[in-house]
């Protein structure tokens, strides 16, 4: 014990002397939080849009007053040809063009039937799909709302119901997703650089030639890291509570627990690549890829799970990353409890004893 | 006079490459064994065997009284070692340094204290007690190496090129504390490649090709090759070596 304590504080030491790396540490998540949450999820606002209106009726002018007044868009004014709607949304101008057909009111009201292009530049898909979507959605509320008054039987071709919902909902998907990728690069990296940076210093060989059991060692570097990663998973939580305004449905503490598993998990993960790999760089650079790489991809952090191809779904079983997220939101988001997460805890628990084990295992084997 | 360190037909093969070739002496308590060879002769290799940190490919023996196939975790209590990388942490205190290896070879905290105090006094630290280590002067990194090396007072104390790079005032500071170290009982086993500090020495064995070809006091060594000092002897033999760097 008195080993284990002794050896404990030299890790803390390690890590509050190196005050760049634990500034990094500390503001990784902050930064990704805010960047990930706001770049993905933020409201698209301040569209700019202008409108070409070959024959204004009433009609048009309701419309084309709706998109005005909405607070979403930016109105640049009314174009006058084609041309000159291209040109501007050429010079990155014009985001969205609302183009009314000739004749909008007379074709509606004979045939039931009109046409309004909206034209939106893409070179921001994500904007651009979005500015779609709100235009559609005023457009189909004003024809709803004529519809009513006027008896007149429209053709509602754009539905949404969900449009002024939708950004909010993928962000409560998206936190789960951040959490385990944040938590998985920091604490993988920083732990795999710590077990080599004692063979290249050459204090391994001391420490090896001393009484100090490999478990010992092993268990106390993980120790300052995992005290680390708790802080920053508290700061990834409440910036996601109150700057990102996901609720938590769940029990709380049945999403500390979840997290501080998969704390455990990466942190192994992080000790068994410095058991393998042999240099400080590599180490980052193995841990950076391996860790990554298939939390964005297979974990279903971006691409939902169910919709893999059938090999890649098994691959995406030995993610650590897809069974926490799973977890996080099943209680984070959905409100369940226990009893709907206790496979992807014991997933989570039975990797970690397999990590430990084999990271014990080569750290013996080294100089034996 | 008790043997500390006996060992017989010791080997080590990395593959192919035989590092220590049967190797076969000696040490007996309280002496300052110095342990000579060329670069890649088998003399970290042959250490760290006797440190119970690497595994004999053949061979026998005991250290400090205990097997070293067997019994190495418990000869790991009863040495002390000072890599010949430089092996202290450089982002720790000197007192948090002593305190750390204190904590591993499982002295209390009140022991701690106290050795820390004299230890700095001893070594005129005391106005370093909270320097980083990294800005201390290479030879004062040594002093302190070696003073950790030895605070838990083991039996044996094994040095790989302590000296390395520091400069001769230096180091013979640095001999007078290995002979205070000796004064006190505790064996000394030093590889060097300063042919000076072999004479210090009360015996040297020289490894050639990973095997040991001369083993005798320094001033018998010189007898038997003829020669003036031990540099020539090292010299003589180093010469037979097939093996470069």
């Amino acid at each position: 014990m008195k080993q284990f304590l002794a050896f404990v504080n030299k890790e803390f030491y390690h890590i509050i002397r190196d005050n760049r790396t634990l500034l990094v540490i500390l503001g990784m998540p902050v930064v990704q939080i805010l960047l990930f949450g706001f770049a993905i999820n933020m409201e698209v606002q301040n569209i700019r849009v202008a409108v070409y209106d070959p024959t204004p009726d009433a009609f048009t002018t309701g419309i084309a007053e709706r998109i005005q007044q909405n607070a979403y868009f930016t109105y640049l004014g009314n174009v006058y040809s084609m041309n000159e709607m291209e040109e501007s949304m050429r010079k990155g101008e014009l985001e969205l063009a609302v183009v009314f057909q000739q004749n909008f009111q007379e074709d509606l009201v004979h045939s039931g039937d009109a046409a309004v292009q909206l034209l939106s530049n893409s070179s921001d898909p994500n904007r651009g799909s979005i500015a779609v979507t709100y235009a559609t959605a005023i457009i189909a509320g004003y024809q709803q709302e004529q519809m009513s008054i006027e008896r007149i039987p429209f053709q509602i071709r754009t539905e949404n119901r969900m449009i002024y919902n939708p950004l909010m909902k993928s962000s409560y998907m998206f936190v789960p997703g951040i959490m385990g990728l944040v938590l998985m690069i920091i604490c993988t990296i920083m732990t795999s650089v710590s077990i080599i940076r004692e063979k290249e210093r050459g204090t391994m060989e001391v420490l090896l030639a001393s009484p100090l059991k490999q478990g010992t060692m092993v268990f106390a570097k993980t120790i300052p890291y995992m005290f680390i990663s708790i802080i920053n998973l508290i700061i990834i939580l409440l910036l996601s509570y109150f700057v990102l305004k996901v609720p938590v449905n769940g029990n709380l503490l049945l999403l500390l627990l979840i997290s501080v598993i998969y704390i455990l998990l990466t942190l192994s993960y992080g000790l068994t690549v410095s058991t393998i790999v042999d240099k400080q760089i590599n180490a980052v650079i193995v841990s950076a890829i391996t860790a990554m790489i298939p939390v964005l991809m297979l974990s279903g952090m971006i691409f939902p799970i169910d919709s893999m191809p059938r090999v890649l779904q098994a691959l995406s079983t030995v993610v650590p990353a897809r069974w926490f997220i799973a977890a996080v939101r099943k209680v984070m988001i959905e409100g369940q409890g226990f009893f709907m997460v206790w496979k992807e805890v014991l997933v989570m628990i039975g990797m970690t004893f397999f990590l430990l084990g084999i990271t014990i295992m080569n750290t013996k084997k080294r100089l034996e | 006079m008790n043997k500390v360190i006996e060992v017989s037909g010791l080997t080590k093969k990395f593959g192919n490459f035989t590092a220590v070739d049967h190797i076969t002496f000696d040490v007996t308590e309280g002496e300052i064994f110095g342990f000579l060879g060329a670069n890649g002769a088998g003399k970290t290799t042959a250490m760290q065997m006797l440190c119970g940190i690497s595994m004999p490919t053949a061979g026998e023996g005991t250290v400090a009284g205990y097997d070293i196939i067997k019994q190495n975790e418990l000869i790991k209590r009863n040495i002390g070692y000072m890599s010949q990388k430089f092996s202290l942490y450089e982002d720790l205190k000197v007192w948090e340094n002593i305190r750390l290896f204190g904590g591993i070879y499982g002295l209390s905290e009140k022991i701690i204290t106290e050795k820390t105090d004299a230890l700095l006094k001893r070594l005129d630290f005391e106005q370093e007690r909270d320097t980083m280590v990294k800005y201390l002067p290479l030879g004062w990194k040594q002093k302190l190496a070696f003073s950790v090396a030895i605070f838990h007072e083991p039996k044996i104390v094994f040095l790989d090129e302590p000296t390395g790079g520091v400069d001769p005032a230096m180091r013979r500071q640095f001999w007078e504390m290995i002979y205070e170290a000796a004064d006190q009982g505790i064996t000394v086993f030093v590889t060097t490649h300063y042919m000076d500090e072999a004479e210090y020495c009360n015996r040297v064995s020289v490894m050639v090709d990973g095997r040991i070809d001369a083993l005798d006091s320094p001033a018998a060594l010189r007898h038997q090759f003829k020669a003036d000092s031990m540099d020539e002897v090292f010299r003589q033999l180093a010469r037979k070596a097939e093996r470069g760097d």
